[in-house]
């Protein structure tokens, strides 16, 4: 427990560094280890696969913002900040704090999966038939390829369409002659 | 760009066809052990990531041009897709695992097994591995190519002014 405890103080570091650095660069850094934070926390927590697509993912990410952010003239931020967005910020940070205290109440304790504490989950359900049911012994595989597979070909088209916006508005020529008229 | 120094390129040409195999691996058991499509194609479009990090964009567009890359994406979401629509035809409900119920049940713990969720997933890792490819690519051709419209209208002959 106390490896939690660490890994939380490790990230929420990282996220006060990466808001308050004038430099990109270290910015995007300090959000992959937030990254890396989180996917040892899975780790330990049994959770290897969302262990593994978490640092994948946070790996490309990392890549992707860097790549971004140092093509860039302008990787220093400075300049102060108004008055009220700052007090704007602070009253909805403090909502959502006594919110979440609430939430977390009622929440079970930390690393104690959900089923333990209600009964007849849908996790239950997966956990004992998973295996009879789709012959798969990676029972998350089974859920989002199986019992969710609606999900995943959903996502598959948010990704297609993302992958289609990007391609047309990131071309470079135009497919259209310049001097032909709008119709 | 021409890439990095000796060193990042000696080493990325080693560690290349490691990573990809690792992907491949995690494709291949995503049913047996942590893995799957997602995590495997993002290992996939990493390496390649990776190559175009140290060698440069030529290399990779020689290798995996993009066209290819987008057939590849397309052809992914079309045969994901029809695994679906076959599950309705054969076995009579929309996604249903039609080949471990019906056909070929397998024997738990071997690669064979678990019906089309193997398939499923190397046709995932096409779709989600071209798709972070192509990101990746076109916004380091972005980054690279970002004349202004006048720079290029004057640059490029195809483009605009006749005279």
């Amino acid at each position: 427990m106390a490896l939690f405890y660490i890994l939380l103080l490790f990230i929420i570091i990282a996220a006060i560094i990466a808001v308050e650095t004038r430099n990109l660069l270290s910015s995007v850094i300090c959000v992959g280890a937030i990254g890396f934070g989180g996917s040892l926390m899975f780790l330990f927590l049994r959770a290897p696969d969302i262990a593994i697509t978490q640092i994948v993912v946070e790996v490309l990410g990392l890549i992707i913002l860097i790549r971004a952010t140092i093509s860039r003239d302008l990787t220093f931020i400075s300049g102060d900040r108004e008055f009220f967005g700052t007090v704007v910020s602070v009253v909805i940070i403090f909502v959502i704090f006594v919110a979440g205290i609430r939430v977390f109440d009622a929440m079970p304790q930390f690393g104690v999966p959900v089923f333990s504490h209600v009964q007849d989950t849908a996790s239950e359900a997966y956990i004992s038939r998973g295996l009879q049911d789709t012959g798969v012994t990676n029972l998350v595989t089974s859920v989002y390829l199986d019992y969710r597979a609606y999900d995943t070909l959903g996502e598959a088209t948010v990704l297609f369409t993302a992958i289609l916006g990007a391609m047309v508005i990131l071309r470079d020529k135009s497919r259209k002659r310049i001097e032909e008229p709008d119709v | 760009m021409k890439g990095m120094t000796v060193i990042v390129k000696t080493v990325s040409s080693w560690v290349k066809m490691l990573i990809f195999l690792f992907g491949i691996y995690i494709i291949l058991f995503g049913h047996l052990s942590p893995g799957g499509g997602f995590a495997g194609g993002v290992i996939l479009a990493s390496s390649y990531v990776l190559l175009m990090l140290a060698f440069g964009r030529e290399l990779v567009e020689r290798n995996l041009p993009l066209p290819l890359a987008s057939r590849l994406d397309c052809l992914g979401a079309f045969l994901f897709a029809l695994l679906a629509i076959l599950g309705l035809i054969v076995g009579g409900v929309f996604f249903v695992n039609f080949l471990y119920q019906k056909y070929l049940p397998g024997s738990t713990f071997h690669l064979v097994s678990g019906g089309t969720i193997p398939l499923s997933n190397i046709v995932i890792v096409l779709k989600v591995g071209a798709s972070l490819f192509l990101v990746i690519f076109m916004l380091s051709r972005f980054r690279y190519d970002s004349k202004g419209p006048a720079e290029k209208l004057a640059s490029d002959p195809t483009i605009g002014a006749k005279e």
